[in-house]
């Protein structure tokens, strides 16, 4: 089915250059390290806790950590070896957290996985079944969110799913590891969304890619033709596409009520990233956890612009070595895109479930420019993709008017990054907003607990 | 004279006359009837409305001292004994004299100790960096450097020393009335009594990772290695969560735990220079500018 | 600590966009070389020698300010100052004596601009107030504008003559019709192409909406401010020249003429004293639509729009609080 009309979100966003350069690069499967370390809290909720110990043998895909509660997931080997230590390891946040550390020994898997590359279509589980397998299978959000895939497809009561969005549209700058998911693996991905489907009993989905994909939506949307009910929807290129409130207004024009407390499933979509989807068509049809991605290693200044399958736990240095080396002039290392990534604060750092990409910026493009003085020139306020008026929300925060700036609906700020990038002025917008947010959440919290 | 003159010097008279008469019947009315001890409580009080004391202003807490039964609960950090027992006199009670406190940063990673491993280039306020990075060492509990301390001193008892990245609280300048400790996102600062002739011995180190982590980061952390809690004959001193802690009401001031500290962790301020030379050349300054 | 080999971390986002506060005020500037090639043609060297006044002055003045008064850093180079420079001379007859320039820039920078807090701060649009404050001062010297096209190498003592909007205040007073007054008046060609008298900014039609399309194509102003204010005059003009032709003039005339479209596409679009959203943009454009015709055609003055102008940037702080934007989300979660 192919859709002439190509969709997008009215209100806001900017056009930051989109900078593809890897994606010409296949998926490369990166060789396994001497030693892998793996955290037990990559994903949103309660830290994973160990299983192992020290001196234990562990094969690849054993189970190494288990999910605490339901918001939570489980933790898998990525290889097999020997765990060297459980010890406090520096993660992408800077601070130090609980890491399994694994001498890797060979490639020995468990049983029961279907190792075969043989694409398997016949879905064989019922709806409750594939959601215990996701869960199993220690499945987060792919796309950086990171949040447990069980939660998502467990609708809570009094709330119905209709559609069932997939987020095609890598609206970051750099990143290309979900373009080349859909170009390589598109059959996989379209099983997935059928899984998916069914896990929530819903009979419609879309997938959004946003239009400078134009293969990736050609390939798609051949595919999609032999499956019922799954529709591919080409995407204006505009940041940020991809972000949750933007696609569901894009796809279905619903709007998601505003944070902390709207969530999609309020307007019966339930979205999943294209990574994500591919993971959860391995768990189910091939019983293989989660223990490895596609990371996309990139920059201006980076020999080879590349988009590796590399084990979880596996030290960023080792994609940074297969790609050229560390260019000579690095600055910053961002751990995700340019627009809503993580400068990391050192190179020895393994990679997690929710690193979608490094990318290397020059020293040149790693400073940040004079702060001046703020001249209302409301570019900000046009640029928010949520109707904010960040200008405003900067000021309240540095006074310190946390009531006034949860009026002006500070908590409803998604981070995305576009008012910071567009001010003419270099004003630190986003920083006072995520200081804002942390801080209006403070209170709350503080007022509900004293009644 | 001019008849519109005239009128008009009658009229704009008659206006203002009029409206004194009501403004001056609506004051009586409703006049609001305080205790006068307030007025003059509050005339002793400091007046920097800075709420050490746990009040919304020296007026109000000039209410809440008339209402108290007592005033040992109550103490104005400004004004300090000699502004309590001015309060008491007024109101007939007893004033408890309290030891004058003093706000001590308790860490020892200047530049010098701790190696900076990035550069931070974001907004320069402690709350934002210490929220979303670790700071520009590997230190998790180290001083950030970004002064919201000093911005948030309503003395300005509180500076940045540039060659070491550390702050500086002045002894006369200080009055401990907290606001530093509120502002330190990281709990750095802690109000300590002033001690005799402004001496003190503390912890200058919050890092509570393991020893050999601590070392790794930091030449001057405290390693949680146990000799101070040893040495000290009076059991002021307990090691929690890989870190050592003085408690200052059963600290003696004897400074043993200062000798066997072999980081140079325990600082002792205000004391006169020893005169047996010290001859470890490889431990850090012990005593504090 | 070889500081240079070290990692730089921030938070996010890591890219920035090509905008800066230079950039717009530079591109302002350019916006404005079509009437400042205008007024050099029709007034010769009287306009160089007040564009140039003005925007030293205004330099000199922000510089003296920041330096000595304020001792803080000097940002004469991100070029608002120079902008206002330009502004205020737009805004003055091209034989107004240079003291009085320097005057109305020392007003325009000093009072309106640097006693609130510099660029950014300032509610009142600093060309505009030094502009009122000089026509309130000088009355005389402020409304005697040289003849167009004569004697363009004289600086001073140029022959003088009354502006359009002037004749027909005067014409009206004095009870005549407007179409008696019609010949008196420049043609609409000339009105549109500038070959009349006037500030010298003001004149040509054509140069400034080459300037607005310029503007709008650098993404500096948005369309709303100059088409709901011209929009508003030309209807609230044309339900007037409706009622009585013979008393108000037609509404294509009160746009090309006086400082109408001047105001609307470069003073009502000043962006630290215009307000944030698009409604707001428009009740703003409004306002100052019905102001400008008020004064003209009911009030003592011939030209309204810098008067107009000041006191809708008094209601900015108000139009900002009740036109917030479309908050996302809001209308589902409230059914």
């Amino acid at each position: 089915m192919k859709n002439p009309i190509i969709k997008t979100f009215p209100q806001g966003g900017v056009h930051p250059h989109d900078n593809k350069l890897s994606a010409g690069s296949p998926i490369a499967r990166l060789s396994l390290p001497k030693t892998v370390f793996i955290p037990v809290a990559q994903h949103i909720g309660s830290p994973a806790v160990a299983v192992v110990k020290a001196g234990d043998k562990v094969k690849t895909g054993q189970v190494i950590a288990q999910g605490a509660g339901f918001v939570s997931a489980n933790i898998h080997a990525s290889v097999s070896g020997t765990v060297q230590k459980i010890d406090e390891v520096m993660d992408s946040t800077g601070y130090k957290r609980p890491t399994i550390i694994i001498q890797v020994e060979g490639d020995d898997w468990i049983e029961g996985i279907d190792l075969n590359s043989e694409i398997r279509r016949e879905i064989k589980l019922n709806p409750e079944e594939i959601i215990k397998r996701v869960q199993d299978a220690g499945i987060v959000g792919l796309g950086g969110a990171t949040f447990p895939a069980q939660v998502k497809l467990s609708i809570p009561k009094g709330k119905t799913a209709e559609y069932l969005l997939v987020n095609g549209a890598e609206c970051e700058p750099y990143l290309t590891s979900d373009h080349r998911l859909m170009l390589e693996r598109g059959e996989e991905i379209l099983i997935g969304v059928q899984i998916l489907m069914r896990a929530l009993k819903v009979t419609q989905a879309r997938v959004g890619i946003e239009n400078n994909k134009p293969d990736a939506i050609q390939v798609l949307t051949g595919l999609a033709a032999k499956y019922n009910g799954i529709e591919i929807f080409p995407l204006k290129m505009l940041y940020p596409q991809g972000g949750e409130r933007q696609l569901v207004k894009a796809l279905v024009n619903r709007e998601v009520p505003p944070a902390p407390a709207g969530l999609p499933i309020d307007v019966g979509c339930v979205v999943f990233n294209v990574g994500t989807v591919f993971a959860v068509y391995e768990a189910v049809q091939k019983n293989k956890p989660l223990i490895e991605r596609v990371v996309s290693l990139t920059g201006p200044a980076v020999k080879k612009p590349s988009n590796f399958l590399v084990r979880i736990g596996t030290p960023i240095l080792e994609m940074i070595q297969a790609a050229g080396g560390l260019p000579e002039d690095t600055g910053k290392v961002i751990s995700g895109g340019p627009m809503m990534g993580r400068a990391l604060n050192s190179l020895d750092i393994p990679v997690t479930k929710g690193m979608s990409g490094i990318v290397l910026l020059p020293r040149g493009e790693s400073q940040r420019k004079e702060v001046l003085n703020c001249i209302r020139c409301a570019k900000c306020v046009s640029a928010c993709p949520l109707g904010l008026e960040p200008y405003l929300l900067m000021t309240l925060a540095e006074k310190k008017f946390w009531d006034r700036a949860e009026n002006e609906k500070i908590l409803s700020c998604c981070e995305c990054g576009c008012c910071s990038y567009i001010c003419p002025a270099n004003r630190p917008l986003l920083d006072y907003l995520r200081l804002g947010k942390l801080t209006v959440m403070k209170i709350i919290k503080s007022r509900k607990s004293h009644g | 004279m001019n008849s519109t003159i005239l009128y008009s010097i009658l009229l704009l008279t008659s206006i203002g006359i009029l409206s004194a008469v009501v403004l001056y019947f609506i004051a009586k009315k409703f006049k609001v009837v305080e205790d006068p001890r307030i007025d003059e409580i509050e005339k002793v009080l400091p007046g920097a409305n800075c709420g050490a004391c746990g009040y919304p202003g020296c007026r109000n807490f000039a209410e809440i001292c008339i209402k108290a039964d007592d005033l040992s609960s109550f103490y104005c950090a400004v004004g300090g004994n000699e502004c309590m027992a001015a309060v008491a006199k007024i109101l007939g009670k007893e004033a408890v004299a309290k030891d004058p406190l003093m706000a001590v940063v308790r860490c020892g990673g200047a530049y010098a100790h701790r190696k900076k491993s990035t550069v931070y280039d974001g907004v320069r306020m402690c709350a934002v960096s210490h929220n979303f990075y670790i700071g520009e060492t590997d230190c998790a509990y180290g001083c950030l450097g970004l002064g919201d301390c000093v911005t948030a001193c309503p003395f300005g008892a509180i500076s940045m020393d540039p060659s070491t990245g550390l702050p500086v609280i002045s002894e006369e300048k200080c009055v401990a009335c907290g606001a530093c400790v509120t502002a330190c996102p990281r709990l750095i600062i802690e109000l300590r009594k002033k001690g005799p002739k402004g001496r003190r011995v503390f912890v200058s180190c919050m890092n509570k990772d393991k020893g050999a982590a601590a070392r790794k980061i930091c030449a001057a952390a405290c390693i949680a290695c146990g000799q101070c809690v040893k040495a000290c004959p009076f059991d002021a001193i307990k090691v929690e969560n890989f870190l050592a802690y003085i408690d200052f009401n059963k600290c003696k001031l004897c400074r043993k735990c200062v000798d066997v500290c072999p980081t140079g962790a325990i600082l002792e301020v205000n004391f006169p220079a020893r005169t047996e030379p010290k001859d470890d050349t490889a431990q850090p300054a012990k005593t504090e500018a | 600590m070889d500081k240079s080999k070290l990692l730089t971390i921030s938070l996010s986002p890591h890219a920035f966009g090509e905008f800066s506060v230079r950039k717009i005020m530079l591109g302002v500037v350019a916006a404005l070389l079509p009437a400042f090639g205008a007024a050099i043609y029709v007034f010769g060297l009287g306009a160089i020698q007040v564009i140039l006044v003005a925007v030293a002055a205004a330099v000199f003045a922000e510089y003296a300010i920041q330096k000595f008064i304020l001792k803080g850093p000097v940002t004469i180079t991100d070029g608002s100052a120079i902008v206002t420079g330009v502004l205020l001379a737009f805004n003055l007859p091209s034989n107004l004596p240079w003291e009085m320039v320097i005057i109305g820039s020392f007003v325009a920078i000093g009072v309106a601009k640097m006693s609130f807090g510099g660029l950014g701060n300032n509610p009142f649009n600093p060309a505009l107030v030094g502009r009122v404050f000089l026509l309130i001062s000088f009355p005389a010297a402020m409304t005697n504008w040289p003849k167009p096209l004569v004697n363009r190498l004289a600086v001073t003592d140029a022959l003088t003559g009354a502006t359009p909007l002037a004749i027909l205040k005067e014409g009206i007073k004095n009870g005549e019709k407007v179409l008696d007054l019609m010949p008196q008046l420049p043609s609409y060609a000339d009105l549109f192409l500038g070959n009349i008298g006037g500030c010298i900014g003001e004149i040509s039609a054509l140069a400034l909406i080459l300037g607005f399309i310029y503007l709008l194509y650098k993404k500096i102003i948005t369309w709303h401010i100059p088409v709901s204010m011209v929009g508003t005059i030309s209807v609230f003009a044309g339900i007037l020249w409706m009622v009585n032709p013979a008393r108000y003039a037609d509404p294509l005339f009160h746009i090309l003429s006086g400082g109408v479209l001047l105001g609307a596409i470069f003073m009502a679009t000043d962006l630290v004293t215009s307000p944030m959203t698009p409604k707001g943009m428009i009740i703003f454009g409004v306002g100052i639509g019905i102001l400008t015709v008020v004064i003209r055609v009911f009030g003592v003055y011939p030209e309204g729009v810098s008067f107009a102008i000041l006191i809708m940037n008094a209601f900015v702080p108000l139009i900002n609080k009740f036109c917030k934007p479309v908050r996302f989300g809001e209308s589902t979660a409230h059914g």
